[in-house]
């Protein structure tokens, strides 16, 4: 086991190096000079020489490359130059959007997904099974931009003044108060190092920030927040999620064990969720580890147009503004992200199916 | 009549034909077979047609602001839908899908659109499954080195979120619709290359190709007319589904503002241009969005029904 871990950890190392020079080069090769791009059309030249020595641009190429990788080894990503400030501080502040999206996003997918796609299966050919199947059909085919604005539209402007209206965007209402769990617990916060870092990461985590000060105003507006956004991007994940569960269990169930289980007089509840459902949950992990891939890439769209300053809008501005520092660490992060997510897909088998070894 | 042909007689008139069946006739039956892929093939064939027909369905220039024809037309912009069959007073000019910021009809637009969609679907896969091909073909057939560098890089690109990665390859060649379709077709290649070089490695050690090897086949004509053959199944699934996806990525491209660019008639540019006014002129928003959704959604059930139509597991079902 330990064994196994050790060696995909060191097969993936390749590929992570691989990812750190196709963002070095892109952030590279992005046409058009940074310094214009930053500091404006208006720059002068004099400014601008000053601007590229500052921040290393006037050395080699192969040169910036090797100063980042040492960089990046030490977990040091550098300055972002439009908002100058140490990205890893920005990333502190953007990233937790993004988890609790994601997260939310993936329970709204998980918690109807798989049910829906247990029932439809149980229910074979039922009105039940055709009206999940034509919905997952349309869910996995409307854009994620269209399902936000539609929610917007329908929870924010049509149920205005009933109790089920809901906010466009943002993460907490102006006014609420949301004082860091450090602060409440009287913590005494170190002025640097790791600790200080984890403990703004923790409480920017609103919902979770909001249970450790027991801080019930908070949760329930954040809650309220969220709502539409994971909707919005836990729908195509959701969509996919039953269609698979679907067809996993009708695998499953057409079994002889199956038959085996219900002769013996087992209750249908018993055989369907002891018997059937755990054997169906390999092919489930594995579109539910792909499905959170695809979440980020949606998390650009979600976080657009709900206003949401995360990891994919950051990213993406960054990209159109050229700010090398921020393309380059949340591109790392996002793909060691990735290798974890294709890891414990992988651990997970074995843990589900004893006959499948890892070796 | 001999005994055999006696036989054959009474088979066909129970209706039992011993005729020889080609795959893709049998294909083809159990597509219609399915309504899913009936419904998406229906309205895959509708939107085919308008987008062949688009210029003279369209009431009006896609492109060209009211106010510029001669005489102008009295509209506002962002005016609401005006249907006659709906109570529209009949002195006002007709516009089924509204006016849209730009004081153009939204509905020629909308019409146009289909065009560009079903265009910028063929035209990304078509491209992703050339390269792919080749690249999973190279791969799968050398091995060796050549395997692992190629399926190494396709792994660091699959690492990416899609999206993600097209957005920065459309910043690195610059916004437009051509660099769009490009990154979305380059971002699609891995899941080509790697459904070829599978069916490449799954037969390459098969004795018919050893046959044509020893029958002095070349490499080039004992892939292409040997091996390759076995790839198109899995291909025209993956392709079907993989448009829809593509027309997704493209219309989110150019919602963000880097893919076409106004005042091109692309739904997803079209939506995003009137983002702002989704409490005030939600026609303009929606209504481009559901025509992605439907053009996308054709594309998943055909690329559904194909899957299940050309599975060989499923043969007892015909």
């Amino acid at each position: 086991m330990v064994q196994y871990l050790l060696r995909r950890v060191i097969a993936s190392i390749p590929v992570l190096f691989g990812i750190l020079i196709v963002t070095f080069i892109i952030a590279r090769v992005i046409p058009g000079d940074p310094c214009r791009a930053i500091l404006g059309e208006k720059a002068t030249a004099e400014i601008c020489e000053r601007f590229i020595e500052l921040h290393g641009l006037d050395r080699p190429i192969h040169e910036q490359l090797f100063i980042y990788m040492g960089e990046v080894l030490r977990g040091d990503f550098g300055e972002s130059i439009r908002f100058s400030m140490p990205v890893t501080r920005l990333l502190i502040e953007r990233l937790p959007t993004t988890v609790e999206l994601s997260i939310s996003a993936l329970l709204v997918s998980l918690v109807i997904g798989i049910p829906l796609g247990i029932i439809s299966a149980v229910k074979h050919n039922s009105y039940i099974d055709v009206i999940t199947m034509v919905w997952a059909n349309i869910g996995v085919s409307v854009p994620v931009f269209l399902l936000g604005l539609m929610l917007a539209y329908v929870f924010s402007l049509l149920l205005k003044d009933t109790p089920f209206w809901l906010p466009p965007s943002g993460r907490v209402s102006p006014g609420v108060p949301d004082d860091p769990f450090y602060e409440v617990w009287k913590l005494t916060v170190p002025e640097s190092g790791f600790l200080p870092a984890f403990y703004q990461f923790i409480s920017r985590l609103n919902i979770l920030n909001a249970l450790l000060t027991s801080n019930w105003e908070l949760l329930k507006d954040s809650i309220k927040h969220l709502i539409l956004p994971s909707l919005a991007l836990g729908t195509i994940p959701m969509a996919l999620i039953a269609r698979m569960a679907r067809s996993a269990m009708l695998d499953v169930l057409g079994q002889d064990y199956i038959r085996t289980a219900r002769a013996k007089g087992l209750r249908q509840r018993v055989v369907v969720m002891k018997h059937a459902f755990r054997n169906a949950l390999l092919p489930l992990v594995t579109i539910i580890g792909l499905s959170l891939g695809s979440l980020l890439g949606g998390a650009v769209l979600t976080e657009t147009i709900f206003g949401l300053s995360g990891v994919g809008r950051t990213l993406f501005e960054a990209i159109t503004a050229r700010d090398y520092g921020i393309v380059q660490a949340f591109t790392v992060v996002i793909a060691v992200f990735f290798v974890i997510i294709n890891l414990l897909v992988d651990l997970s088998y074995s843990y589900l199916d004893p006959r499948i070894r890892l070796e | 009549m001999t005994n055999a042909e006696n036989k054959i007689a009474t088979l066909d008139a129970e209706g039992i034909s011993l005729k020889s069946v080609s795959l893709w006739q049998i294909t083809w039956r159990r597509l219609f077979r399915r309504l899913s892929a009936v419904v998406g093939m229906i309205v895959l064939g509708v939107l085919i047609v308008i987008a062949l027909t688009a210029q003279w369905l369209a009431p009006y220039d896609p492109i060209v602001p009211m106010m510029d024809l001669t005489p102008p037309e009295p509209v506002k912009a962002r005016q609401d839908p005006c249907i006659h069959l709906f109570g529209c007073p009949r002195d006002q000019p007709q516009h089924i899908a509204g006016i849209d910021g730009n004081v153009r009809d939204q509905f020629s637009r909308l019409l146009y659109g289909a065009r560009l969609s079903l265009m910028i679907g063929f035209s990304t896969v078509g491209f992703a499954i050339i390269i792919g091909t080749i690249l999973g073909a190279v791969a799968g057939y050398l091995g060796g080195w050549a395997d692992n560098v190629i399926m190494r890089f396709m792994d660091v690109l699959l690492a990416f979120p899609s999206l993600l990665l097209a957005i920065a390859i459309v910043t690195v060649l610059g916004p437009g619709l051509i660099n769009a379709l490009l990154a979305i077709g380059i971002v699609s290649i891995p899941a080509y290359a790697r459904v070829v070089r599978a069916s490449v490695l799954s037969v390459r050690e098969m004795e018919y190709v050893s046959a044509t090897r020893a029958l002095g086949g070349s490499n080039i004509q004992i892939l292409f007319r040997r091996i390759l053959p076995n790839a198109l199944t899995p291909l025209i699934v993956q392709g079907t589904l993989g448009i829809a996806t593509a027309i997704l990525d493209s219309a989110a491209l150019s919602f963000l503002g880097l893919g076409a660019q106004p005042p091109t008639p692309e739904w997803g540019a079209m939506l995003g241009a009137e983002r702002n006014q989704v409490f005030t002129a939600p026609h303009l928003v929606f209504l481009p969005g559901i025509a992605i959704a439907l053009t996308v959604l054709s594309f998943n059930l055909l690329g559904d029904g194909l899957r299940d139509a050309l599975d060989p597991r499923l043969a007892h079902v015909s």
